[in-house]
């Protein structure tokens, strides 16, 4: 398959996107508003062209912990699901960044907690950036803004998951996972051959050749001395990722006065209401993280040294505000403005606030 | 007599199996895991299966299996092994994948996966390591644990109406079209282990030949679980566990 320019929802695209990067398997379990992902995957049927493999599991606990068996046999991985199977997933990612597996999440996010609502959400942030499973991990986090950026997040995120060999979430709302936009999908990549991953993973459980010792995939590790030193080697890598990876957009803000802070949906809508502000003579930019962990503390920290005022626009009560706050060091004051249980403000309605910070 | 003249190939009867690496076990003494660790080992190098084969680990006291075969392996969480296993033998068919768990792992915790990869006919093998009691976290009760049965949970012997019934997971196993062959055998006497050992090379070739999902369940003893002596613990399955779960066949196509 070439280069193609088409015209679908950004869950569609997540799955093309996996079968042209080459993806050897997809493992998931039908929930609202993602469903698309899987059907679209089970209607291409790469096993027949790229050889990918797609089962559809019996829950979100099963397909996550088919995504670990797979990613232990250096294989390209991913599930996707949204905010109730994502709770349940939370179990196969902490075991995968305990044994340091490479695989990539997709969360189309719905409003919570509990069943909550199949409407659009935000509100997962705190449990992927901050833990979610148990013990002390960190997960890659990416938030797309587009059908586009949702479709580049599935090679993105299993490259940056296998350069650092730790799992990689997609972090996306329903807005973006059911909006159809112009996508550009890139050209077919062939899949890795198995003489592939056995020389670039090498500790991949392919069978033990004669010329090496057996590989065991685990996070088990009972002698607390040991498991402080594995502990020390993640949170090594996880201050290398943080050094390098983080990602972000700064849309207007050189001159800006004031900036809005906001990811994924939201960061569409705020881009509406910096274009209304500076129609109306107003100085605001907006700063788009879009790798959500690591976060573009540093940048951002800069941009709150020359800024009156930061508001951040969140689909939640407020949860990126407080590393906004923790980036700029109380520099400057942070506001936030949300809405929640998956109402999706208006730009005016953002416009609104960001007048009465202005003030 | 020399050393080296009693040695030799053509007197040589029993010796340790190839890929049983040379390292202490952490089992009790009398436990059956060994036994059936080594029934493994000995079905994969027969098969010449060394270099494809991959095993998946349990939570349990088999959390450890792979410190003693010389093969590749996971490590799954509680339960999930035949999850672990579904993806590893669809993204490599031409490899052998075992799963081995024990009761607590595959009857209760892990009942969803269990059923679904033998309902999807996953051409893979499970190992059903059946003491009827959790023996790493100290002695609990299990879903396979029988009815007056003493566990460190079920300390006045298991009750059907506070606990509900010995789970005969095999059974339901066998009603699956899935499956090929679900067997229960025993590691108590050397003709047990015999047949045992058999069966398990069966179940080896079905998975090797896409047949489908191979369950060979090993009723066992946990002497230290059970408060007995290894050989007390013997008769007692014999006469307790086996009148519940009866040894053979109870699927082969």
């Amino acid at each position: 398959m070439k280069e193609e320019i088409k015209l679908m929802k950004g869950n569609e695209a997540v799955a093309h996107a996996a079968i042209r990067y080459g993806a050897d398997g997809y493992f998931g379990y039908p929930i609202t508003p993602q469903s698309e992902i899987m059907e679209t995957l089970m209607e291409e049927k790469p096993w027949e062209t790229s050889g990918m493999v797609v089962i559809q599991a019996e829950s979100e606990v099963a397909a996550i912990n088919m995504v670990y068996g797979g990613a232990a046999c250096g294989k390209r991985v991913m599930t996707s699901s949204s905010s109730p199977g994502i709770s349940l997933k939370q179990e196969g990612i902490s075991y995968m960044a305990g044994a340091e597996l490479p695989a990539l999440i997709v969360n189309v996010m719905r409003g919570g907690p509990g069943l909550g609502t199949i409407q659009p959400s935000q509100a997962d942030y705190f449990q992927t950036v901050k833990g979610g499973g148990h013990g002390d991990y960190r997960l890659i986090t990416l938030a797309p803004n587009s059908v586009q950026e949702m479709a580049d997040h599935v090679a993105l995120g299993f490259d940056l998951a296998f350069k650092y060999n730790n799992p990689a979430m997609i972090l996306s709302d329903g807005v973006i996972g059911q909006m159809m936009e112009k996508v550009i999908l890139p050209e077919q990549k062939p899949r890795k051959t198995e003489a592939e991953i056995r020389r670039e993973q090498p500790w991949a459980t392919l069978g033990k050749t004669k010329d090496r010792r057996p590989n065991i995939i685990t996070s088990l590790e009972l002698d607390p001395a040991a498991m402080e030193r594995n502990n020390i080697r993640f949170q090594e890598k996880y201050k290398k990722i943080e050094e390098n990876e983080a990602l972000y957009e700064a849309l207007s803000c050189e001159d800006a006065e004031y900036l809005i802070v906001a990811f994924g949906s939201m960061a569409r809508i705020s881009q509406k209401v910096t274009e209304m502000a500076r129609e109306e003579g107003m100085k605001v930019g907006l700063f788009r993280p879009i790798t959500l962990w690591p976060f573009p503390k540093k940048q951002l920290k800069e941009y709150g040294k020359k800024v009156k005022g930061i508001l951040t626009v969140e689909l939640n009560a407020g949860q990126m505000v407080e590393d906004v706050r923790l980036a700029v060091e109380c520099a400057v004051p942070v506001h936030y403005f949300g809405r929640l249980g998956g109402i999706v403000p208006t730009p005016d309605e953002v416009f609104g606030e960001l007048k009465k910070l202005c003030k | 007599m020399k050393l080296t003249e009693i040695i030799n190939p053509q007197n040589v009867v029993y010796k340790k199996p190839r890929l049983m690496n040379d390292r202490p076990m952490h089992y009790c003494p009398g436990c059956s895991h060994g036994v059936i660790h080594k029934l493994i080992a000995e079905v994969v190098d027969e098969m010449g299966l060394e270099e494809k084969t991959i095993g998946i680990a349990p939570v349990g006291c088999a959390v450890f299996a792979y410190n003693y075969l010389d093969i590749d392996w996971q490590e799954a969480a509680h339960g999930r092994a035949p999850a672990l296993a579904t993806a590893v033998k669809r993204l490599n068919p031409d490899k052998m994948v075992f799963t081995y768990q024990g009761d607590g792992d595959l009857a209760a915790i892990g009942t969803a996966e269990t059923i679904h990869a033998c309902n999807r006919g996953e051409n893979i093998v499970i190992v059903f390591v059946n003491n009827a009691i959790y023996g790493m976290t100290g002695g609990q009760m299990a879903p396979t644990t029988l009815l007056g049965m003493a566990t460190a949970t079920c300390p006045y012997g298991r009750n059907a109406e506070l606990n509900g019934y010995p789970l005969k997971i095999s059974e339901l196993l066998a009603l699956l079209d899935g499956t090929c062959l679900v067997t229960r055998q025993a590691v108590h006497t050397a003709a047990a282990i015999r047949k045992a050992q058999k069966t398990l090379r069966k179940a080896f070739e079905n998975s090797m030949a896409g047949k489908g999902t191979s369950v060979v369940e090993f009723v066992s003893t946990c002497a230290s679980g059970w408060k007995m002596t290894p050989e007390q613990a013997n008769r007692w399955m014999s006469e307790n566990m086996f009148r519940k779960y009866p040894l053979g066949e109870l699927k082969d196509i």
